[in-house]
């Protein structure tokens, strides 16, 4: 009795810290954690009275049903997988840039100018100035709040956040006002863009993918074997240190955050002159927040940022032929984003620490 | 007068469901945790709050429901972020993500297994969702419209700021509350408890954010259900938090400036009128980054970020 005393002050579990896991058993676990998702997310289906095989085998029969599905799936997987390699480079530097949305936007915007004004161009000079322009636009809505936190430590999560729907309200200024297609029977929307506008079509989808793929190289070279990605990754480290070291800090979170916002510029550009070929209110309909998860998701590694923004590609294209299908709404996909998200966030925990119960250590002694 | 009787009374109405939110998100934020994922527990919140007084037709029923998956959405953030010290920019992020597509699959689900697909709430609740009218009271002129005109949201919605607000500024529990957000390992040493009162907060947030997430359900759209109902005002509770420098009772004041702002475009007077509707949709975020800024430029006592925001503590690493 007396000891039974003696440990009800000790709590049921706690926590200890371990030696870093092997890569095999890392990997194990996120497997684990995939497949629970998946579970967990069939349960979902079945407890709504549907077969989650049958709902499972449709999102995976969806996006690859076709050449044309299969294109649909690569559409849906360039603007995720580039804005997840934009915000890799701020969390690489620790810089919680939740602007990706944001900066996608304004560099839509940027681009849109162009696209609406400087039609009749010359059609690879148009695109290649819209890809700049983008890239421009993005770019200085991600040093407008790099800007405020180096100058006064304001906070970047919060201030990228608002960032955001200023940008949105900014597209929907211009669909009301200046920009607003006259012929478009009253309502407040933009017009689409002149056929010159567009960008080409390589194996039937617009060439934003081969840009992606030039990114996730580009990406993965800059923080790998260049300088300035070596100092961005001392900078994530250890302010002090970079400092010590010599690295002029606050040049760096500049540099970079333009860099982030830019890439992300590039993601509104092809969003606007390859997908919609208009500017909406809908130009990034999340991605940039999809970007962020996909980016943790993958540890910053840009080569698994392609495989997993493929497979959420894959996600959201199955999930709109389940609404055809099955009747379901195809916000489906954001459910079992979600889910296998929280599995993977809470598997990550078992990567460095490990539960100890009272019971155990009790026996131990 | 009568004009800014009316604009008063929209500007009120339309900063409950914020308010809501705002308080939750306080609560959340003075354990040391930035919770992101605010617009996703108010749209499971909305979800839950519309099925419920749908299929029960009583209002308590539908708050409680509201209220309890509030409560349960931030369970899953707070084992995450609390218990497995998962990243809190992304298990908030996922929320929201997780949130809203929940709240409107369902949405969907049962309106496409209803009758004629639509849903309205029945007529007992939405009687009781109506203005109350109370006899005497609410006849006075002016301030009868002013102060007894609301349906019963707006009065929750106060009650439970003023009672945040006493319990986090003026309880000894509070003050050891957002001593966990400033220091959590002091506040441990100090033999505070700490993952019980960040367990007990985060939840008791996520159910205040499900309450506001009821508003937008049952109240903006009048009594039928249509997707995506709190569009966005999550995320401006989140800013809002900082507008109220973290403070329950400026959050009442902050709530109701910032549905003035949302309703402004409606009442538009003299140098306004030209200004397009754009501007005013942006003022909220506008201000709330200039705040942002202005606070830490000038490092405002009394109006700082609890310093641990946005970090897990693990007490083995003291």
């Amino acid at each position: 009795m007396t000891t039974s005393s003696n440990m009800s002050h000790e709590p049921l579990f706690h926590v200890v810290k371990h030696q870093e896991r092997s890569a095999v058993q890392v990997l194990l676990l996120r497997l684990v954690a995939v497949v629970c998702s998946i579970l967990a997310g069939g349960v979902f289906i079945w407890a709504i009275g549907y077969n989650p095989f049958a709902v499972y085998g449709t999102i995976l029969e969806g996006a690859f049903r076709s050449e044309m599905a299969i294109q649909a799936t690569v559409k849906f997987t360039i603007p995720m997988c580039i804005c997840a390699l934009a915000v890799t480079l701020a969390f690489k530097m620790k810089f919680w840039n939740v602007g990706g949305e944001g900066q996608l936007i304004v560099g839509a915007i940027f681009a849109s100018y162009f696209a609406l004004f400087c039609a009749d161009w010359n059609h690879w000079v148009l695109v290649v100035v819209m890809l700049v322009a983008g890239a421009v636009g993005g770019g200085l809505w991600g040093l407008l709040a790099a800007g405020f936190k180096v100058k006064f430590g304001t906070n970047e999560t919060l201030l990228t956040l608002m960032l955001n729907y200023i940008a949105l309200h900014i597209v929907s200024y211009l669909q009301a006002g200046p920009w607003r297609d006259p012929g478009a029977n009253g309502f407040s929307k933009i017009a689409r863009f002149a056929k010159n506008v567009a960008l080409d079509k390589v194996l039937g989808v617009h060439f934003g993918w081969i840009i992606m793929l030039v990114l996730v190289a580009a990406v993965w070279v800059y923080l790998k074997y260049t300088k300035q990605g070596y100092e961005i990754s001392v900078v994530g480290e250890s302010q002090d240190t970079a400092r010590y070291a010599g690295i002029h800090v606050k040049r760096v979170i500049l540099r970079t955050m333009f860099l982030s916002g830019a890439i992300a510029g590039i993601a509104g550009a092809c969003q606007v002159a390859g997908s919609d070929m208009t500017l909406s209110m809908g130009v990034a309909g999340g991605v940039g927040f999809t970007g962020i998860i996909i980016a943790w998701l993958c540890q910053l590694n840009p080569g698994m940022i392609l495989v997993v923004s493929f497979l959420f590609g894959v996600l959201e294209k199955g999930s709109s032929v389940v609404q055809s299908t099955f009747g379901l709404s195809s916000d489906c996909a954001d459910v079992l984003q979600g889910i296998i998200l929280f599995f993977i966030l809470g598997s990550e925990f078992f990567v460095r620490y490990s539960f100890v119960f009272r019971h155990k250590k009790g026996g131990a002694r | 007068m009568e004009m800014l009787v009316k604009f008063l009374v929209a500007a009120i109405g339309a900063g409950t469901p914020l308010l809501f939110g705002t308080v939750g998100e306080i609560l959340n934020e003075k354990v040391g945790h930035l919770n992101l994922g605010v617009e996703g527990m108010m749209a499971i919140g909305a979800c839950a709050g519309f099925m419920g007084g749908y299929m029960s037709d009583n209002l308590f029923v539908a708050l409680l429901c509201a209220f309890l998956a509030g409560v349960l959405a931030a369970l899953v953030y707070a084992v995450l972020t609390v218990t497995f010290m998962a990243n809190q920019n992304v298990a908030g992020l996922t929320m929201t993500i997780f949130g809203v597509g929940l709240s409107n699959f369902v949405g969907v689900y049962m309106v496409s297994h209803s009758e004629n697909s639509t849903l309205k709430l029945p007529a007992q609740i939405s009687k009781q969702l109506q203005n109350i009218h109370i006899p005497v009271l609410s006849d006075i002129p002016v301030l009868g419209e002013l102060l007894f005109s609301y349906n019963v949201f707006v009065y929750l919605a106060i009650v439970i700021a003023a009672v945040c607000g006493v319990y986090l500024y003026r309880s000894k529990t509070g003050l050891n509350v957002q001593a966990i957000g400033e220091n959590p390992a002091a506040a441990d040493a100090a033999s505070i408890p700490v993952t019980r009162w960040k367990y007990i907060n985060l939840l008791l947030g996520g159910g205040i954010c499900g309450l506001g997430g009821a508003y937008c359900g049952m109240i903006i759209n009048g009594g039928v259900w249509i997707s995506n109902s709190v569009n966005g005002l999550g995320w401006i509770a989140v800013a809002l938090v900082i507008f109220a420098a973290w403070k329950p009772h400026m959050a009442i004041l902050g709530s109701f400036l910032f549905g003035a702002l949302r309703v402004l475009k409606y009442y538009k007077v003299g140098f306004m009128v030209g200004m397009p509707d754009a501007f005013f949709d942006m003022l909220p975020f506008l201000i709330t980054a200039l705040v942002l800024i202005g606070t830490s430029m000038r490092g405002v006592k009394g109006t700082h970020i609890p310093a641990f925001l946005g970090n897990n503590y693990f007490r083995e690493e003291r």
